[in-house]
């Protein structure tokens, strides 16, 4: 039988706040352990959360980049249960007014692009890290990222694939960033991602039983966990057992996923309005002021590469994923570069440079306008492509102009034909076994000939001049 | 909604809290009293009346993303019944038994 694969995804953001959401202690949960509290994060009695306004704007830019309806009149409700890593007994968030709902994200899957619905985008407060020792003995508890202000996104079970889970995932981290809402540090717990997952028979309307997945802490793991959760939940059903509804944990050292126990009533939270916050009432004008401040995002700018600059959708797709590399782009388009040329050098002699020494394209050592310089100097003609590459590592290395470089290391193409005839006359009749295949209608053997007078000019020729004086040189004999 | 045995334990339960029978058989009447008075709130028509989660009217109360102080290490973990390097020891909890 044919399965059809159900996914949602519960994505939790940390907001990039200077203070935490309820208190005035550092948002920093890298510091020192329990050096960011104070009686507010940490649930004394008698004290009294103030909401961060920042912490408030960030949400509803990041629901608003995610195309939610604003509830412009929303709350905060009181989430209770109990674990060490919640010093009150109960997480403030919102139940039943999300800051944000009935929004989606656009992926581009097989060429075609497709809408990932997204259920609701709220406002709550970090839980502290818990470290259990390795041998069960007891757990120890850091509260500096108690009360660190997070969003919640749920999306729609929309994703059809492990793979599609992935490009939310990117899409999502894409938008986030782009919104400079959140660090979007999966790595560092900046951007957690749990999974729903259930199969049903193709045709079939109502879900299977589905399968919570946690502790996956990467994009890849994510993919990977569904689809050993895909596989794992099939044969079930093929061998004819039920699929039971629980939580399951990804274990990295086997690649699996394993079933964590937990006790049955722990989803009772019994949910109640907070009340020691007041009700938000965000006016239009205070609407409009959050939305005039988004910038271009990504879907938009992938358009107006394509329909603007002419980019391919690929290079559109690659270079706008991550808001740093399409700025350092738009620097070197600005700068006068052409953008199908940019866009090479950008993505592949750049980009894979700074993954190199693990580089964001913010701290690039060749500035855009050198990088615009250097596509300028081979469209010229002034250097070869292959010239480049030599002037582009000097750059890297120096900080040093395209033209510095150029003058300084003497890589001046040689395009005057005067220079180069007798070098071409010389090998032409150096090599009469080649000019022979060539003239018996091997094309190729024509690249032998280029490749003695690049060497005989240490590089220097101009390759398409040197081409076309070949030939002309071959048909005069 | 009536209250029973099995939803004032089941409650208790989810709060940590242990009842003595007697307790029990003490406050499943009360709370239903309790329950029964708030009730009569129901009959009121409320047509065309917003929900209140609060008393108040004031809405918006926030403060401007700025740090200020926070307690000491010490300080913060003068409370704590354990500790051990700078943190809070707790006994042994299942992993991921959290919410958020």
């Amino acid at each position: 039988m044919n399965y059809e694969t159900i996914i949602g995804l519960e994505v939790h953001v940390e907001l990039k706040t200077d203070t935490k959401i309820f208190c005035g202690c550092r948002n920093d949960s890298k510091s020192e352990p329990n050096t960011n509290v104070c009686p507010v994060c940490l649930g004394h009695p008698g004290t009294l959360p103030v909401l961060n306004e920042r912490a408030l704007e960030l949400a509803v830019k990041a629901a608003l980049a995610l195309h939610c309806k604003i509830n412009q009149k929303s709350k905060f409700d009181r989430k209770n249960y109990f674990y060490p890593d919640l010093p009150k007994g109960y997480q403030i968030s919102q139940y039943d007014k999300p800051i944000g709902e009935h929004g989606y994200i656009e992926i581009e899957v097989n060429g075609e692009t497709k809408r990932i619905g997204i259920t609701r985008l709220h406002l709550e407060e970090d839980a502290g890290k818990s470290m259990h020792a390795a041998d069960g003995s007891h757990t120890l508890v850091d509260y500096n990222r108690t009360g660190v202000p997070l969003i919640e996104i749920v999306s729609e079970p929309d994703i059809r694939s492990p793979e599609e889970a992935r490009l939310y995932l990117e899409a999502l981290k894409s938008i986030m960033e782009y919104c400079d809402v959140s660090d979007c540090k999966m790595e560092e717990g900046s951007l957690r991602c749990d999974a729903n997952i259930s199969l049903r028979p193709v045709g079939q309307t109502a879900f299977g039983n589905k399968v919570e997945l946690k502790n996956m802490n990467s994009f890849r793991f994510v993919q990977r966990a569904l689809e050993y959760e895909v596989e794992r939940q099939r044969e079930r059903y093929e061998s004819g057992e039920p699929v039971i509804q629980e939580t399951r944990r990804f274990d990295e050292a086997t690649q699996t996923t394993v079933s964590m126990r937990t006790k049955e009533e722990a989803h009772d939270y019994r949910y109640f309005p907070e009340p020691d916050l007041v009700d938000l009432d965000i006016d239009d004008a205070w609407l409009e002021r959050i939305r005039a401040a988004l910038p271009e995002l990504p879907s938009a700018k992938r358009s107006r590469y394509v329909n603007e600059l002419g980019l391919p959708p690929y290079d559109a797709g690659v270079l706008t994923s991550d808001p740093k590399m399409a700025a350092y782009y738009e620097a070197v388009i600005a700068a006068g570069a052409d953008a199908k040329q940019a866009s090479n050098w950008v993505m592949s002699d750049v980009s894979g440079a700074l993954n190199g020494e693990g580089k964001t394209f913010a701290e690039c050592p060749i500035p855009p306008e050198h990088l615009a310089g250097l596509i300028g100097e081979i469209a010229s003609g002034k250097i070869s492509s292959k010239q480049a590459r030599e002037v582009f590592k000097l750059m890297w290395e120096t900080g040093k102009s395209a033209a510095e470089i150029i003058k300084e290391k003497g890589f001046e193409q040689v395009s005057d034909p005067a220079q180069l005839q007798p070098i071409i006359d010389e090998v032409v009749a150096n090599n009469p076994k080649s000019v022979a295949d060539y003239k018996g209608g091997k094309e190729r053997a024509l690249a032998a000939l280029v490749g003695q007078v690049m060497k005989a000019t240490r590089g220097k020729a101009n390759p398409t001049l040197v081409n076309e004086m070949l030939i002309e040189k071959i048909k005069s004999l | 909604m009536k209250i029973t045995d099995e939803t004032v334990s089941h409650v208790a339960k989810l709060a940590r809290l242990w009842l003595h029978p007697q307790e029990l058989s003490q406050l499943v009447p009360q709370l239903n009293d309790i329950l029964e008075y708030a009730a009569k709130l129901q009959s009121v028509s409320l047509d065309g009346v917003e929900p209140t989660s609060h008393p108040f009217h004031e809405v918006n109360v926030v403060r401007s993303d700025v740090p200020r102080e926070s307690l000491s290490r010490e300080e913060a973990l003068r409370n704590a019944p354990d500790q051990d390097q700078g943190m809070v020891r707790v006994p042994a909890v299942l992993e991921g038994g959290g919410g958020a």
